[in-house]
C-alpha cells in the first residue's frame, strides 16, 4: 500500500479543490446558506493551505468541525436522513475531507465523494442544463482522479485524457441506458421525500387563485395528438371539479374514486392523444373532455374528475381517447344533483332575486333558465381582466352588478351561483383551456397560464352541459389565448406575450428539445424500452434475454474498442508491404533480405549480386528509405514505389 | 543536406591517421552530437594524434591534460592566486578552459580529480570559489584510458562512464596502412602544416543542424525495439537506459549528417551502435566484453527492423 500512502502534491491538491468546487457549486441552491458559506470558507482555507504550504489543521479540530457540521444539519432538518439532509451532510464531509489531504488515499476518497455529489444533483433536478453541468463536473472529477495517480501532465492534457476515457465509456453508457432492464417508475424519484410545492391548480378555488397562475409560464403538460389538433375552443382539459361552495371558496368533493370504469356512454367523433403530465403534487390527471378511457391506476370521482391513486410526483405519460360530443350524466344520481344545488344560506340578495325571477318565468325548464342566464351575462358587459378589484362578503353580487370586472374564476363562480339559485344543478370545473402547438415538434404545450375555470349545468335529457361564462364576455380567451383576451397593458408572463416573435420562436425550439429529453431520456420506462426494442425487430424480450443482449453488446463494444486501439498500433505501412514484395522477389532469385537489414545496406549487397539491375535496386531502396525515414513522405513516392516494384523483374 | 566541409575534414584526418576511417568518423559524429568521447586503447596507436588533428582541422584551441594519481581538481579547473599588486585574488583558468581537451589516461587520477573533470564536462561550466564560469562553446573532451595496466588505477564507475556519449577503440592499423605510415612523412610536421577547414562558429552551427535531422516514427520504433531487446535478453546484465537511447539517436543523427542526409536511416543507427553501447551494455559473458563490435553485430541481427 505504498502508493496509497504517498503524500498529496500541491498540484493534486489544486485538482481536488477544482473537482470539489465543481461538485459543490451546483448544490449551493439546495443546501442552507450557512452551510454554503461554511463550505466556501473551508475551500478557501484549503486554497490557502495549498498556496502558502501551511500545515494541515490538527485532527481534533477536524473532529470538532465534523460534529458541528452534523449537528448543524440535524438542527436544520431535524434529521440527517433523506435527500436534502443527506446531501448537506455529504457537503460537510467533502469540505472537511479537503482539509485532511495527507495521502493519495485521501485524494481518492475526495474524488469519489465528488462523484457522489454529482449524483446528488440529479435528486433535485434532471433537466438538460443539469445533465450538461454534471457532465462537466464528471469530466473535472475524472481528471482529478487521473491527477491523483499521476500529477505530472499539464491540466489541459489531464482534461483531454479524462475526456477520452469518458468518450470510451459512452457506448457502454448508451447500451446500459437502452438495454438494462427497466423498472417501473422514474430513475431519480425518491418517494419518501415530501413533495415540495409546485404551482398548479389546487383543490379549492377562490377569487384570485387562478389569476395567480396566469403569472406562471411553467409547463403543466404536453400533448401529442394522433391526427389533427382540435380547434382551440374545444381544448377543455378537465381537472378538479368543484361542487361545494362555502360563500367564498369552491372546493372538490372529499370522497375520492367513484368509478373505475367510464360511467357514461361515449358518442360522436373521437380524438386520440398522448399526454405527458408534469408533476403537480396532487392527485390530478387532466383529460380532454370527455375522456373515453382512464390512465392506468386512475379513476373518476362522482363529478367525473379524473384522479390517480398516487400523488403525481413524477412526470406521467398516458394515452387517451376523448369524445367531445358525449352526453355524460344522463342518469345522474340524486346525491350528486343535490350537491350541485347546495348554496350557503343568505348573502348575495341581488343574484338571488334575479334567479327567483328566472325561476318564476321558466319554472323547471333548465334549458330555458340556462339560456336566460347566458343572455344576462352577455348583457352585463362584464370585463375580463387579470386585476379584478377586491370583493366584499357578497362577492357574486358585487361582481355582477358593481365592479363587473373579473377573471375566469369570478365568471364561473357567479354563473354557477346564479344557476343554483334558480334551481338548476351546476358546478365549477377547473382545468386548462387551450394550449399552444409547438411548430418544431408538433406537441401542444399547456402552461400554467392556460389554467381556466368553467361550469357545467345539468339539463334533463342532455346530462351535464359545459358552459363557459368567460367565453360569453371574452370570446377571444377561448378562441385564441390569454394575451388576446386581457386588456392591453396588463402584466403577463413573458412567454404568454405575443408581441415578440423571435422570443417565441426560440422558446418553441428550446421547448421541443426539453420535451425530447423528457420523453426519451427521463421518460424511458419499461413501455418505451419495449417499444424501442420492438422497433429494432426484437419482439417482446424479457429481462433475461435483455441482460444477455446487454452482455453480448458490451462485449462487442469492448472488442471493437480494443480492435481499434490494436489496429492503430499494428497498422502496417503500405510502403513496408511493397518493400516485402520486392525483397520476396529478390529472395526467389537468391538474394535473401535479412529482416534487420536497412534498405541501403541491402541495396548495396543485392546490387553487387545482380549488377545488371543495380540502378533499379538502388532507386527502389532510396524511394523506400525516403518513404519510411524522411520527413513528410509524399504519397506520390508511394505510388512510384509500387509501380517500380510492380515492374521489377529479374 | 550536403556538408562538403565535413568531407574535407575527414579527408584531412584520414591523410594523417591511416586506415582508421571508421573510428575517425565516429569521433567526428560524437563531436557533432555535442558529446564527449572516450578512447580505450593501447599507447601509441594514435589517440593523441587524433585529438590533435581534430583540433587543427576544426580550428579549435587544444589542451592536453595528463592525468596522474597526485592530481588535484585545481590542476584541471584552475586556481585563484593572490595578486600583490591589485591586492585581490585573481582566477587563473585551468587547462579545461579550452575548446578541445585531451584528458590522457583519465583512470590514473583519483576519483576526486576525475569527478572534477566529469562534472565540468556534463555541465559545461566550472564553479570555483563561488563563481560560475562557462566553458567555451564548442567544448569537447577526448579522454583516453589504458586497458592493459590496471594496477594502481581508478577505473571510472559506470555512472561516470555514461557521461561519455561514445567509447571507441582505435586498434592496430592494418599492414598496408602501417606500411604507408612507416614510409611516409613525419606525422608531427604534417599536423603542424594542417589548416583549419571550418571555424568554431560553423561547428556550433553544424551541431545545431544535426539536432534537426529527422528521425521518423519508424526509426524511433527501431531504436525502441533495440532497447527493448537488450532489456529482455539474458545476454546482458542490464538493458539500455532511456539516456542511452537518446545518445544512440543523437549520434545516428550526426552520422546521417556526415553522410549528407536530412534523415536518419537504420543503417546509421547500426553504424554507431557499437560506440554507444560499448561502455553501457555489459554482457553476461565476460569474454565477449572485449569485442564491442561483435556484440553490436549480434544485437543488430537479433532485432528485425519494424
Amino acid at each position: 500500500m505504498a502508493r496509497a500512502n504517498r503524500p498529496v502534491s500541491r498540484r493534486q491538491a489544486w485538482w481536488l479543490l477544482a473537482g470539489a468546487l465543481a461538485a459543490f457549486l451546483p448544490l449551493t441552491q439546495q443546501i442552507p446558506l450557512w452551510l454554503a458559506l461554511a463550505a466556501g470558507a473551508a475551500f478557501a482555507w484549503r486554497a490557502a493551505l495549498t498556496w502558502r504550504q501551511w500545515h494541515l489543521p490538527p485532527k481534533w479540530l477536524l473532529v470538532l468541525l465534523v460534529i458541528a457540521g452534523t449537528v448543524g444539519v440535524f438542527l436544520q432538518y431535524r434529521s440527517i436522513i433523506g435527500r436534502t439532509p443527506g446531501i448537506a451532510l455529504l457537503v460537510v464531509f467533502l469540505a472537511l475531507k479537503l482539509l485532511e489531504l495527507r495521502a493519495a488515499r485521501d485524494a481518492i476518497v475526495t474524488a469519489l465523494l465528488c462523484y457522489f455529489l454529482v449524483l446528488g444533483q440529479f435528486l433535485f433536478t434532471q433537466t438538460i442544463p443539469t445533465a450538461l453541468l454534471s457532465s462537466l463536473t464528471v469530466l473535472i472529477t475524472t481528471a482529478t482522479m487521473l491527477a491523483a495517480s499521476d500529477d505530472r501532465p499539464p491540466p489541459l492534457m489531464q482534461l483531454r485524457r479524462a475526456g477520452l476515457m469518458l468518450a470510451q465509456a459512452m457506448p457502454f453508457m448508451l447500451l446500459l441506458f437502452l438495454l438494462f432492464p427497466r423498472v417501473q417508475g422514474p430513475l431519480w424519484g425518491l418517494p419518501q421525500d415530501r413533495y415540495t410545492a409546485v404551482s398548479g391548480i389546487s383543490e379549492t378555488m377562490s377569487p384570485g387563485s387562478i389569476a395567480q397562475l396566469s403569472q406562471s409560464d411553467a409547463i403543466a403538460f404536453r400533448v401529442q395528438f394522433k391526427g389533427q389538433v382540435p380547434p382551440q375552443s374545444q381544448l377543455y382539459w378537465r381537472g378538479p371539479v368543484m361542487p361545494s361552495f362555502d360563500g367564498r371558496t369552491w372546493s372538490v368533493r372529499q370522497t375520492l374514486a367513484a368509478y373505475t370504469e367510464i360511467p357514461y356512454a361515449v358518442s360522436g367523433p373521437s380524438v386520440d392523444y398522448e399526454l405527458t403530465l408534469e408533476p403537480n403534487g396532487k392527485f390530478w390527471v387532466f383529460s380532454l373532455e370527455m375522456p373515453g378511457n382512464l390512465p392506468a391506476d386512475s379513476a373518476l370521482t362522482a363529478d367525473y374528475q379524473p384522479i390517480t391513486r398516487q400523488i403525481v410526483r413524477n412526470r406521467l405519460r398516458y394515452t387517451q381517447r376523448a369524445w367531445p360530443e358525449t352526453l355524460a350524466g344522463l342518469n345522474e344520481s340524486r346525491a350528486v344533483l343535490r350537491d350541485a344545488l347546495a348554496l350557503p344560506a343568505g348573502g348575495n340578495p341581488r343574484v338571488r332575486a334575479l334567479a327567483d325571477d328566472w325561476r318564476r318565468r321558466h319554472g323547471d325548464d333548465g334549458a330555458a333558465i340556462l339560456a336566460t342566464a347566458q343572455e344576462f351575462f352577455n348583457r352585463q358587459l362584464l370585463i375580463y381582466t387579470l386585476n379584478p378589484p377586491l370583493l366584499g362578503p357578497d362577492m357574486i353580487d358585487e361582481f355582477l352588478f358593481d365592479t363587473k370586472r373579473g377573471f375566469c374564476e369570478h365568471f364561473a363562480a357567479a354563473f354557477v351561483y346564479a344557476l343554483r339559485a334558480a334551481g338548476v344543478p351546476a358546478r365549477v370545473v377547473a382545468g386548462y383551456q387551450g394550449g399552444e402547438v409547438n411548430p418544431v415538434d408538433g406537441y401542444l404545450v399547456v402552461r400554467q397560464y392556460d389554467a381556466h375555470a368553467w361550469t357545467e349545468a345539468w339539463i334533463a335529457g342532455r346530462g351535464w352541459v359545459r358552459i363557459d361564462p368567460t367565453a360569453i364576455s371574452a370570446p377571444s380567451r377561448i378562441n385564441s389565448n390569454l394575451a388576446a383576451a386581457v386588456p392591453a397593458g396588463e402584466e403577463l408572463p413573458f412567454l404568454a406575450r405575443t408581441d415578440m416573435s423571435w422570443v417565441r420562436e426560440l422558446r418553441y425550439r428550446l421547448d421541443a428539445v426539453t420535451n425530447g429529453w423528457n420523453q426519451w431520456v427521463l421518460g424511458y420506462n419499461p413501455q418505451k424500452q419495449r417499444d424501442f426494442l420492438a422497433g429494432l425487430g426484437l419482439g417482446e424480450p424479457d429481462w433475461r434475454s435483455m441482460t444477455a443482449a446487454l452482455a453480448v453488446l458490451c462485449g462487442l463494444v469492448l472488442l471493437s474498442l480494443t480492435g481499434w486501439v490494436l489496429r492503430n498500433r499494428m497498422r502496417v505501412d503500405p510502403a513496408v508491404l511493397a518493400w516485402r514484395k520486392f525483397t520476396r522477389h529478390l529472395e526467389a532469385h537468391g538474394v535473401a533480405w535479412h529482416n534487420w537489414e536497412g534498405p541501403q545496406a541491402f541495396a548495396e549487397r543485392a546490387a553487387a549480386q545482380v549488377p545488371a539491375h543495380a540502378q533499379v535496386i538502388h532507386d527502389i531502396a532510396a524511394l523506400y528509405a525516403r518513404l519510411r525515414y524522411a520527413p513528410r513522405p509524399s504519397p506520390q513516392d508511394l505510388l512510384t514505389l509500387r509501380q517500380r516494384i510492380g515492374e521489377f523483374r529479374l | 543536406m550536403r556538408l562538403p566541409e565535413l568531407d574535407a575534414v575527414l579527408a584531412d584526418i584520414n591523410r594523417i591517421i591511416l586506415g582508421k576511417e571508421r573510428p575517425i568518423r565516429l569521433a567526428l559524429a560524437c563531436l557533432l552530437a555535442r558529446g564527449h568521447l572516450l578512447i580505450e586503447d593501447l599507447p601509441g596507436v594514435g589517440k593523441t594524434t587524433l585529438a590533435h588533428v581534430l583540433a587543427r582541422v576544426l580550428g579549435l584551441d587544444f589542451q592536453r591534460i595528463q592525468f596522474t594519481s597526485d592530481m588535484l581538481p585545481a590542476d584541471i579547473l584552475g586556481v585563484s592566486i593572490f595578486d600583490r599588486g591589485s591586492g585581490a585574488f585573481h582566477f587563473h583558468p585551468g587547462p579545461i578552459f579550452t575548446q578541445l581537451v585531451l584528458a590522457d589516461e583519465i583512470n590514473r587520477a583519483t576519483p576526486k580529480a576525475q569527478s572534477a573533470l566529469l562534472e565540468a564536462m556534463e555541465e559545461r561550466q566550472v564553479t570555483a570559489e563561488g563563481k560560475t564560469r562557462p566553458l567555451p562553446d564548442p567544448f569537447f573532451v577526448i579522454a583516453t584510458q589504458n586497458p592493459a595496466h590496471q594496477i594502481g588505477t581508478f577505473p571510472l564507475p559506470e555512472s561516470q562512464l555514461d557521461r561519455f556519449l561514445m567509447k571507441i577503440e582505435l586498434g592496430y592499423p592494418d599492414p598496408v596502412a602501417e606500411r604507408e605510415l612507416l614510409a611516409g612523412a613525419d606525422r608531427q610536421k604534417m599536423v603542424a602544416g594542417l589548416a583549419a577547414r571550418i571555424t568554431p562558429q560553423r561547428l556550433v552551427e553544424l551541431q545545431t543542424a544535426v539536432r534537426e535531422i529527422h528521425a521518423s516514427p519508424a526509426l524511433i520504433d527501431y531504436v525502441q525495439a533495440l532497447a527493448a531487446y537488450t532489456r529482455t535478453s539474458p545476454r546482458w546484465q542490464a538493458g539500455l537506459s532511456p539516456r542511452a537511447c537518446l545518445a544512440l539517436l543523437a549520434v545516428a543523427r550526426a552520422w546521417a549528417a556526415i553522410d549528407g542526409r536530412n534523415h536518419v536511416l537504420p543503417e546509421d543507427v547500426q553504424a554507431v551502435l557499437s560506440g554507444v553501447i560499448a561502455h553501457r551494455l555489459h554482457p553476461v559473458d565476460e569474454v565477449a566484453r572485449s569485442d564491442p563490435e561483435g556484440l553490436a553485430a549480434a544485437l543488430i541481427e537479433a532485432v528485425p527492423l519494424p
